[in-house]
């Protein structure tokens, strides 16, 4: 939780497409892989995952469905629609050439002021 | 999903939301506990790590888009459920508004039927108005009918524009039983389907029908064709007479079509082949120009072409097209001055309708502050500033709403009464309906009112010091909204004074102008144009006989007293003019003083009751061959020859306009027999206003030959009867019809009704000002009333503690005066700046008006103090009556 003001604004959101483009997932489930994957750094707070899915679901990014789940409840699945296939490819580039570009940058910085 | 599919969802979308919130609970609490937490604990954690679920939830809302609907409908619940819990404030809020939008909604129905709709063709945007103009203007302006030579060559040249031409005709219709006065118009091959009007039995006219030596034929309206052969399809080929001419029908209008504003046209012949020699001059203006833009053309590129074509003529016909130029305008509804009296009222009734808003603001604001309480309490719960705001607009705007709602209930049942109760008749009178500009523009106003008196509750909402406010309700704190109050009552009374004021000058102008004299004598007097047939028309020895035989036959008709023909008849649209100079030695063309000028029959001094001042009337020794003489008007008498007798001097007129000639002669040499005195022509309003005063008559006996047919097709019979003059309509039509029955009666007018007409405006305006300024005070009233209601009960515990220090009751009716009298005063101020600018508009607009009337400011000023004072007396009475002891007991 305590990294929520450390996630850059929008950064959620990608991470969330990246996330539920591996394959249909409930929210929870979600929540759960943004932590393994991310070695516990990156915690999103749950207060905040569900307002994100609701928004990225009425942008018609996300779409969902009631499935069951493998221990038999009936959950929410999300997976991601053609538009929100777009985005996210549009906004990882971006991430990559904004992350890149900042990394540029700092390296300099240890040079070049020598 | 759309917005819409959501909101229309939204149950579902609550449960679904939910399940999905509770799986996340359970799942994570099971995770919890297979990590070895005690399940309590668990759960405990799940809950925490979601946060407060219901805050979730609300995000969750937000983040679906159709929160404000959802907002929307709650507080439109939520107001009408307030309406509901307070049925008097409700009932005095929706009458208020109801009566100021119904009647602003019946004005606005009136002024989009008469002058916004466009006309009833297919594609109206595509139609213009040609007209000729010249660089330099008359009396007239710049701007003149066509020459049917330069409308010729417009349509050979133009690539941009389809046009046609349109001329005045009509004339007597021969009928089995009787012969009966029918309008019409000539006009080119193409104006029916420029139009776009098809008929409803046979066709138009073709190119071939559009020339001289043409098989004449003619198309009827639909009133004709059913008046005439019921309905019948055989009416097509049948032949009718039309001034003694023969034509064959060839279509059946339908039965919708009118062309622009004018009623009534039952015949239209082809143009081209009219043989009077005036058509083929290139002076002779007087045609209509239609034209619709082919696909494709613009308005810009016809105005260029036009432009270009008008320069082409002006080369080649100098005479005549020398700074001449042909222009376009989009074909809009002309409605003459109607226009102006109908916008004059359109404001007059926004004014009560501002008044009106001003009561419900008030109305809400004392409601607003009783409710500081709740408002405080909800802030305190955490609603932010500005969805407590959104809940107040929407209050008041669900109350516009309403009240709009009714306003238009009321615009519908009143809109034909106020229509038929119009004096006179309303031009385009079958367009006024509710259509949905009307519904639209209600709807606008509904809402905007609602914004208007849901602001200031809005804008005062509590924001600092809420325990404060919880703590102490409304009473204490109403010493903030004072102010606001004041600023209502202020406005409504100023808005009050500049109806009132405005309806005192109309009355005013009403009272002095039908006091003016006229000039003749109006009573027992019938009018009627009169038409001789085309035959004798012809010839012109023929014409002063046939008069004369008209004028004998009317004089048989028991009850007339006298009758006379004459050309233009005073106060009735239309008129002639010379130009004239008191010696030999003319000035430059266009620097020579002009005057109207009336040719009359001997008789006709006597018919009208014009008194003779000095010398003699005509008489029948006054005709060809004598000298040529004039009776004058003390106007003409003035600015001919000063302070000198008339009488037996001479007077030069230029030949441009002389009747008595039609050639160059130079100037024709007239001497002055009589002198009578000023005949208002221009009505009672407009004659001292009007440039072209002066009058001038002369024998119709002394008109050139060769005018005398044009003379003769614009004469009029004027009779003097001994007994009420309608009642003569028809012996007198029996009388005059003729050896061949053709000479038949038509404008059939008294002169009393000419008379009346010359005011209908001003009456009209006084009339609905009068009606409007007198809701204004009343609602001003009501304002002035309430507040002081209010603020008095507000100040109760103070007044009981200056009682309970020996105030008298006098003294509590003095502070209470005082504090309306500051109101008073203050709006009073401001409406009078505000009278003089509406003086001026109808000054401007109004014919007649003077705008600066000290005494109308006077009195209206003291009426409205009066009754304002009146309605502050009972609340300050009132309060003189405090029980000292129960107000301070009170809190």
């Amino acid at each position: 939780m305590a990294l929520k003001s450390d996630l850059p604004q929008g950064t959620l959101d990608l991470l969330i497409l990246k996330i539920v483009a591996l394959g249909p997932v409930h929210g929870y489930a979600i929540a759960q892989r943004l932590q393994q994957v991310s070695r516990d750094v990156v915690q999103v707070p749950q207060g905040s995952l569900y307002p994100a899915l609701h928004r990225l679901e009425y942008r018609g990014l996300l779409a969902a469905d009631w499935k069951e789940t493998e221990t038999g409840r009936e959950a929410k699945f999300y997976h991601l629609t053609r538009k929100g296939r777009a985005q996210l490819e549009t906004e990882a580039a971006d991430w990559e050439r904004l992350t890149e570009a900042v990394g540029l940058i700092l390296r300099l910085a240890e040079g070049g002021s020598r | 999903m759309t917005w819409w599919q959501r909101f229309w969802r939204r149950n579902k979308m609550e449960e679904q939301l939910d399940k999905e919130l509770r799986f996340q609970l359970e799942e994570h609490t099971n995770d919890l506990i297979a990590q070895g937490h005690d399940p309590e604990e668990a759960r405990r954690m799940a809950r925490l790590a979601l946060g407060g679920p219901e805050q979730v939830k609300e995000d969750c809302r937000d983040a679906r888009g159709t929160r404000w609907l959802e907002d929307l409908l709650q507080d439109g619940r939520y107001a009408l459920r307030m309406l509901r819990k307070n049925p008097g404030f409700a009932a005095v809020a929706l009458l208020t508004l109801a009566l100021g939008s119904g009647a602003t909604t019946v004005m606005f129905t009136v002024v989009n039927g008469v002058m916004l709709k466009p006309y009833p063709y297919p594609r109206p945007e595509k139609l213009l108005w040609l007209q000729e103009k010249t660089e330099k203007a008359t009396r007239q302006g710049n701007l003149w009918g066509y020459t049917y030579p330069n409308y010729l060559d417009c349509k050979k040249e133009i690539r941009s524009l389809d046009v046609a031409a349109i001329r005045f005709s009509g004339g007597a219709l021969r009928e089995p039983d009787k012969a009966e006065y029918v309008n019409g118009r000539e006009v080119s091959s193409e104006f029916f389907s420029i139009l776009g009007v098809n008929m409803v039995r046979g066709h138009g006219f073709s190119s071939e029908d559009d020339r001289l030596g043409a098989a004449p034929v003619v198309i009827i309206s639909n009133g004709l064709w059913q008046r005439i052969y019921n309905g019948s399809p055989d009416a097509i080929g049948q032949t009718l007479v039309l001034d003694s001419k023969s034509y064959s029908i060839i279509g059946v209008l339908p039965a919708s079509f009118k062309w622009a504003d004018q009623p009534n046209l039952d015949v239209f012949t082809p143009l081209g082949q009219d043989t009077s020699p005036a058509l083929q001059r290139r002076d002779r203006h007087g045609l209509n120009v239609v034209a619709r833009l082919r696909p494709g053309a613009t308005l810009a590129e016809a105005r260029t072409e036009l432009d270009v074509i008008g320069h082409q003529l002006a080369m080649q016909y100098p005479d005549t097209n020398e700074g001449r130029t042909f222009i376009a305008d989009p074909l809009r509804p002309n409605v003459g001055d109607v226009g102006s009296t109908l916008w004059l009222l359109l404001g007059a009734v926004s004014l009560v309708l501002l008044i009106a808003c001003a009561n419900v603001a008030n109305l809400l604001l004392a409601r607003a502050v009783s409710r500081e309480r709740e408002f405080a309490m909800r802030a305190a719960l955490g609603a932010k500033r500005s969805r407590l705001a959104r809940q107040c607009l929407t209050e008041s705007a669900v109350l516009g709403l309403s009240g709009g709602a009714i306003g238009v209930l009321i615009a519908a049942i009143g809109i034909r009464p106020f229509v038929a109760f119009w004096p006179g008749s309303l031009p385009r009178a079958k367009e006024i309906q509710l259509d949905w500009r009307v519904m639209l523009f209600a709807l606008a106003v509904s809402l905007l009112c609602g914004l208007l008196f849901g602001l200031a509750p809005a804008l005062r909402l509590p924001v600092r010091n809420l325990e404060n406010r919880i703590r102490s309700g409304g009473r204490t704190v109403a010493g903030h909204s004072r102010r606001l109050h004041g600023s209502f009552v202020v406005s409504e009374i100023a808005l009050a004074v500049v109806l009132l004021v405005s309806a005192g000058i109309l009355g005013r102008t009403l009272l002095r102008l039908s006091s003016l004299e006229s000039g003749v004598n109006i009573h027992n007097v019938l009018t009627a144009r009169m038409e001789l047939p085309p035959a004798t028309l012809t010839v012109p020895g023929q014409i002063l006989p046939a008069w004369e035989d008209v004028l004998n036959h009317a004089r048989r008709v028991p009850g007339v007293e006298s009758a006379a023909i004459v050309d233009t008849i005073p106060m009735r649209e239309g008129y002639n003019q010379i130009t004239y100079w008191p010696s030999p030695a003319l000035p430059p063309a266009n620097q020579a003083p002009e005057a109207l000028a009336t040719s009359v029959s001997p008789d006709y001094f006597k018919v009208m009751g014009i008194p003779l001042l000095e010398g003699r009337f005509f008489d029948d020794h006054d005709r060809k061959g004598s000298e040529l003489v004039a009776v004058i008007d003390d106007v003409l008498a003035k600015a001919a020859f000063g302070a000198q007798d008339p009488i037996g001097k001479r007077l030069w007129i230029p030949d441009t306009y002389s009747p008595f000639s039609d050639g160059p002669t130079g100037a024709d040499v007239v001497r002055v027999i009589g002198l009578v005195g000023h005949v208002r022509h221009w009505g009672p309003a407009g004659d001292d206003d009007s440039r072209l005063r002066a009058q001038f008559y002369y024998p119709f006996a002394q008109v050139a030959d060769t005018n005398l047919r044009r003379w003769s097709e614009v004469s009029s019979i004027v009779v003097r009867t001994t007994t009420p003059p309608l009642n003569l309509v028809e012996p007198l039509e029996r009388e005059v019809r003729g050896p061949t029955g053709d000479q038949v009666l038509n404008e059939i007018q008294t002169m009393e009704q000419i008379a009346t007409a010359t005011l209908t405006q001003q009456r009209m305006l006084m009339l609905l000002f009068g009606a409007f300024a007198g809701l204004a005070l009343l609602l001003a009233c009501i304002g002035v009333y309430g507040v002081l209601a209010y603020l008095t009960s507000q100040r109760v515990p103070e007044i009981g503690v200056r009682m309970a220090l020996g105030a008298t009751a006098g003294n509590v009716i003095q502070l209470i005066l005082r504090q309306s009298l500051g109101m008073i005063f203050a709006g009073v101020g401001l409406g009078v700046a505000g009278a003089v600018v509406a003086g001026r508009l109808l000054e401007r607009f109004v014919a007649g008006v003077r705008s600066i009337e000290p005494f109308t400011f006077a009195a209206m000023v003291a009426l409205l103090v009066v009754a304002a004072l009146f309605a502050s007396f009972v609340p300050a009475r009132r309060a003189s009556f405090v029980d000292p002891v129960k107000a301070l007991r009170q809190d």
